[in-house]
């Protein structure tokens, strides 16, 4: 028997139960379901609204135009990015930031690439223990990160500066350029780099015109990944911050702790637009790779 | 390669076969150790001696000796920051499986519209930066924030509620932002359950009800441990949500931690925390680390 026939027969099978059901039985059974229904969308939906609500509220908070926060908004104004805008302060801090965040992309990217290789494709010891170190920096908390790059750089002259960052931050940054390469690296078809390798190009010239290529749409996944873990960065930089160099996620702890006012939510809200074109942009552009790769 | 060019006319296929094996098995030791040395380097000075210098240095203040631990062991202050430490990741864990496990549910399981509207609403919060979410919560519970404001207004208090710098307050704004890393491993296993599974179900006679319990739920578990092993071990060590949410009467390790480092400057009770934080982790990720693929969240995010 094939298996379309097995189907047909368990569907007028489940047909002539159903006609079994006494008839009276079935609206009572039908209003339940369309309850059910009704309650398990309006669930739903305030999960949802849990997940999303706290993300966009900062958005109506920043444009009130009282000097504290009020919700509703009385009035809108744009006086809190103007602020924003003109305070050295927060402006020195934005710059320090997207500078880290910048070197950052691009150290932990390269570190990142070449060790996901040497770890897919070489010929190395204690290639388990390399994999769980690389790994590590997701797993240990933060916090413990934070206070020992803290003490151990203190005496460097490395914290408030922009080194110590740009270390600190790569070593945040890097298992998540890791994480993806190594998958892409999985999936790439070795027999191509062999094939170059045998038409007489060389090893450098077989990764550069034949793998770069090919895992280049996980390379630069994993650098967006790691920009935001910079940017976005907000434990070690509390610490490693000082009265000089202070990235704007330590800016913002400051400012809530001392003044509410809505200057927090105009930045909160330029984070958040940042983090989403970014992450929107590189959805977009995979989508757009994915569906270009299939023809 | 020196062994075939000393051999005369070996067959084309001996040498295909030989090169093949050669590079198929990969880059030479010495190219590869090249290749890992910078990250060997990084990690060496930039993680693995700060944090081994901050344990270690525990151990020896005043002198060699557990001394730092037993002050962390004799205080009923710091033994009841710990044990609100569990209580709280706990709780987070729990309430976040409660509240994620319906929404991977229909982030697999909806109609195609809804299921990418229900996307988007895991993604939004996951892509945003931590500070900016417990910011949100800070504005949400405040004395004037906008849930008091909106009860007064509705005439259902008539007086301020108290919120924020609460234990509730950071178990929901724990909660929140550490929901997506319940969700996409939840969302992938259940994802991944074939639909020809759930509809023999139905059709040997099970209800909706029934199907889920023994069909969908089951095979769904290992999502379930994922997610809660993640949530848990980063509830564990979180700082950010529980330093700008939480008060005094909140505190939990790593803002004791932090307090530690920054304010009273004892650097080796610090390092005795952060081993205490550290060795409890490390336990429940190598106790449950065939549950933890960490592959899995990337999968459904990317």
């Amino acid at each position: 028997m094939s298996p379309d026939m097995n189907y047909a027969l368990a569907e007028r099978e489940a047909a002539e139960m159903e006609d079994r059901i006494p008839k009276h039985a079935r609206p009572q059974e039908v209003g339940l379901r369309y309850v059910f229904g009704i309650a398990t969308t309006v669930g739903l939906a305030a999960l949802l609204f849990f997940l999303i609500l706290p993300t966009v509220l900062v958005i109506p908070m920043s444009l009130g135009s009282a000097d504290y926060l009020e919700f509703p908004p009385k009035g809108i104004t744009f006086k809190w990015y103007v602020q924003y805008v003109t305070d050295p302060d927060w402006i020195a801090a934005t710059l320090f930031s997207l500078k880290i965040a910048a070197a950052t992309t691009v150290s932990a990217t390269i570190i990142g690439t070449l060790a996901a290789i040497a770890l897919v494709r070489g010929d190395l010891p204690g290639k388990a223990l390399l994999q769980a170190v690389t790994i590590s920096p997701m797993i240990v908390p933060h916090i413990v990160i934070a206070v020992s790059v803290f003490v151990a750089f203190a005496p460097l002259k490395l914290s408030g500066n922009f080194v110590g960052f740009l270390i600190a931050h790569t070593i945040l940054a890097v298992p998540y350029v890791v994480l993806t390469v190594t998958a892409s690296l999985q999936r790439f078809d070795a027999t191509l780099e062999l094939a170059a390798l045998n038409c007489g190009a060389g090893r450098s010239r077989a990764f550069f015109s034949v793998v770069l290529p090919g895992i280049a749409p996980s390379v630069s996944t994993g650098a967006v990944f790691a920009f935001l873990a910079s940017f976005d960065e907000a434990t070690v930089a509390f610490f490693l911050s000082g009265i000089e160099g202070k990235t704007i996620t330590r800016k913002m702890f400051e400012d809530i702790d001392f003044n509410l006012t809505p200057v927090v939510a105009a930045v909160s809200t330029m984070l958040v637009l940042v983090s989403l074109l970014v992450m929107g942009g590189l959805t977009l552009l995979q989508k757009l790779h994915r569906a270009t790769s299939r023809i | 390669m020196t062994v075939t060019s000393t051999i005369a006319a070996p067959p084309i296929n001996a040498i295909n076969n030989r090169a093949r094996a050669s590079y198929a098995r990969g880059y030479s030791k010495t190219l590869s150790l090249m290749l890992i040395a910078p990250l060997v380097l990084l990690m060496g000075f930039g993680f693995l001696y700060p944090v081994g210098k901050l344990l270690i240095g525990s151990l020896f203040a005043p002198e060699f000796g557990l001394e730092q631990f037993r002050r962390l062991i004799r205080s009923p202050l710091y033994l009841t920051v710990l044990l609100r430490t569990f209580e709280i990741a706990f709780a987070v864990t729990i309430a976040s499986l409660f509240i994620g496990y319906p929404i991977a549910f229909a982030m697999a399981k909806l109609p195609r519209r809804w299921a990418a509207l229900t996307t988007v609403c895991v993604l939004i919060p996951l892509w945003t930066s931590t500070l900016v979410r417990s910011y949100a919560w800070i504005v949400l519970l405040q004395r004037k924030g906008v849930v008091n404001e909106l009860l007064l207004n509705l005439g259902w208090i008539t007086q301020p509620l108290r919120l924020i710098y609460t234990e509730g307050a950071v178990i929901m704004a724990m909660t929140h932002v550490l929901l997506p890393y319940m969700i996409l491993p939840i969302f992938a296993a259940v994802h991944a359950i074939p639909k020809e599974l759930g509809q023999a179900a139905r059709n040997l006679g099970a209800g909706g009800t029934s199907a889920f319990w023994r069909i969908m739920l089951p095979l769904s578990l290992p999502g379930v441990f994922a997610g809660c092993l993640m949530t848990f071990i980063l509830a564990l060590g979180f700082y950010v949500t529980p330093a700008l949410v939480g008060g005094p009467r909140t505190m939990l390790m790593a803002t004791l931690i932090g307090q530690q480092t920054t304010e009273t400057l004892d650097w080796a009770f610090a390092g005795a925390l952060s081993t205490v934080l550290l060795a409890a982790t490390l336990t429940f990720v190598i106790a449950f680390r065939k549950t933890l693929s960490l592959n899995r969240g990337f999968a459904g995010v990317a």
